[in-house]
């Protein structure tokens, strides 16, 4: 893997070896703290996002490495009017290794094909966020020890939550996973995605507009925004808006091992009652997203660590 | 109506009716000195109506473009009033600058000398997709 820029580049096998190398890290993390010394990671974010961010610049720093870059496109060249294609270029003869965020999809693909060093797309806009996939799937393995034989119920706004999107294909590689889609009809999971995901592989998939009605049965719980900008009028909003939220009255029929997951940054769709409930995974998610991260950067590097 | 035949050259044959148009512009024929000649509706035995473009030079014509827009048209190269090679074209991989990307929200809508690539993902229904955004572009 030179660059990194759909999740969907990963084999099964690629992110078995990531899991398998970040559950190492986690493990030991003395063992890995000097690994990638005398390494540069840049974070070129020509539009800010600090949470990840700082999950990339503290996964380098926890390998002994540096980390150099810039957090908006004002603080760049970018706003001198040069091309994504030249600031990137620059950048990669001071790193080696890059991650990068920008607001215009495609541009990651663009940036990786002018440098040598590796490319990690931190967010193209709307379309792909590996790391966010990366993380979820991590998330998945620590809490549940495997991907396959699960229940997936995926809540909120399946129509533009690109996590969903990519999480669903992630998935749908595994045997007998189970989505359940828990959203209002205006927020439904857009329908290519069920002809060429759902239907083409052959999977079980149910949609529904509760999650009661659905809840004793999910292993996993993705939790996403449901945004008042999505609707047309401000009632069907109000109206919608706390079928979609969690609480500990709808969780009183979930599994004892239910995972709730969530991409934060939350808003209100989930009471902050639940956060002390041992289900509630969305926070530990932020700690394995630093650690998967960890495995990728090395990974990438070509790094290795003498087994025992 | 009658068109001299040309002598070198070359002739698009079994042409969608109606697409000759877009042909012409795609293969910018307009930049051409030599004649060109546009026939539109002539009856055809397979196709009811078809259009034909009768190039009189011998120019590198690109094949890719032609096979976008219609994977059906004849390529037939005449020299000395014959016809000395015929060519079917095919629906290709991968278009380079053909078409451009419309997508507001994708990098191309942004970034200087990019070439717009689109690559064919979906043959059966001939919807090719920009390798940038994967916006679609179905070209029927
Ligand atoms: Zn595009």
């Amino acid at each position: 893997m030179k660059h990194l820029i759909d999740p969907m580049d990963l084999t099964v096998e690629e992110i078995d070896q990531l899991i398998d190398l970040g559950s190492k890290i986690l493990a030991d993390k003395e063992k890995y703290q000097d690994v990638c010394k005398h390494k540069s990671l840049a974070t070129l974010f020509f539009e800010p996002s600090t949470r990840t961010r700082l999950s990339f610049e503290a996964a380098m720093l926890e390998l002994g490495g540096n980390v150099l870059g810039f957090s908006s496109a004002n603080s760049s060249s970018a706003s001198k009017g040069e091309s994504v294609s030249d600031t990137v270029r620059t950048v990669s003869y001071y790193s080696d290794i890059i991650a990068m965020r920008h607001p215009k999809e495609g541009a990651p693909l663009v940036a990786s094909r002018k440098i040598d060093v590796p490319l990690i797309n931190a967010g193209d806009g709307g379309h792909y966020h590996p790391t966010q996939t990366l993380t979820d799937l991590m998330t998945i393995y620590q809490e549940k020890g495997r991907f396959h034989d699960l229940t997936i119920g995926m809540c909120g706004d399946l129509k533009f939550g690109r996590t969903v999107h990519s999480l669903i294909k992630a998935m749908s590689r595994y045997e007998n996973v189970r989505f359940v889609m828990i959203s209002p009809e205006e927020l439904r999971l857009p329908e290519y995605i069920v002809k060429d995901v759902f239907e083409k592989k052959n999977i079980s998939y149910q949609e529904v507009r509760t999650m009661e009605e659905v809840m004793p049965d999910l292993d996993i719980l993705y939790m996403t925004r449901v945004q008042r900008e999505r609707f047309f009028n401000e009632q069907d909003y109000i109206r919608l808006k706390d079928s979609f939220i969690l609480d500990l009255d709808k969780l009183k029929t979930a599994k004892k091992d239910l995972c709730i997951m969530h991409p934060l940054p939350r808003v209100n769709e989930i009471s902050t009652k639940v956060d002390d409930d041992p289900r509630a995974c969305y926070f530990k998610q932020v700690r394995y997203g630093k650690f998967i991260r960890m495995a990728l950067i090395m990974t990438m590097l070509g790094v290795n660590v003498d087994e025992d | 109506m009658k068109i001299d035949s040309i002598k070198d050259g070359i002739v698009l044959d079994h042409i969608k009716a109606g697409k000759s148009m877009d042909i012409y512009r795609y293969l910018g024929l307009d930049q051409l000195d030599c004649s060109v000649a546009i026939i539109k509706n002539v009856p055809s035995n397979k196709m009811g109506k078809k259009d034909i473009l009768k190039i009189a030079d011998n120019f590198d014509i690109n094949l890719d473009v032609l096979g976008y827009v219609d994977p059906d048209i004849t390529v037939c190269y005449i020299k000395d009033y014959e016809i000395v090679e015929k060519r079917h074209v095919e629906l290709p991989e991968q278009i380079v600058n053909i078409i451009r990307c419309k997508n507001p929200r994708c990098i191309t809508a942004e970034e200087r000398d990019i070439d717009h690539i689109f690559k064919l993902t979906d043959r059966e229904n001939r919807i090719y997709r920009c390798v940038y955004c994967e916006s679609k572009k179905s070209n029927h």
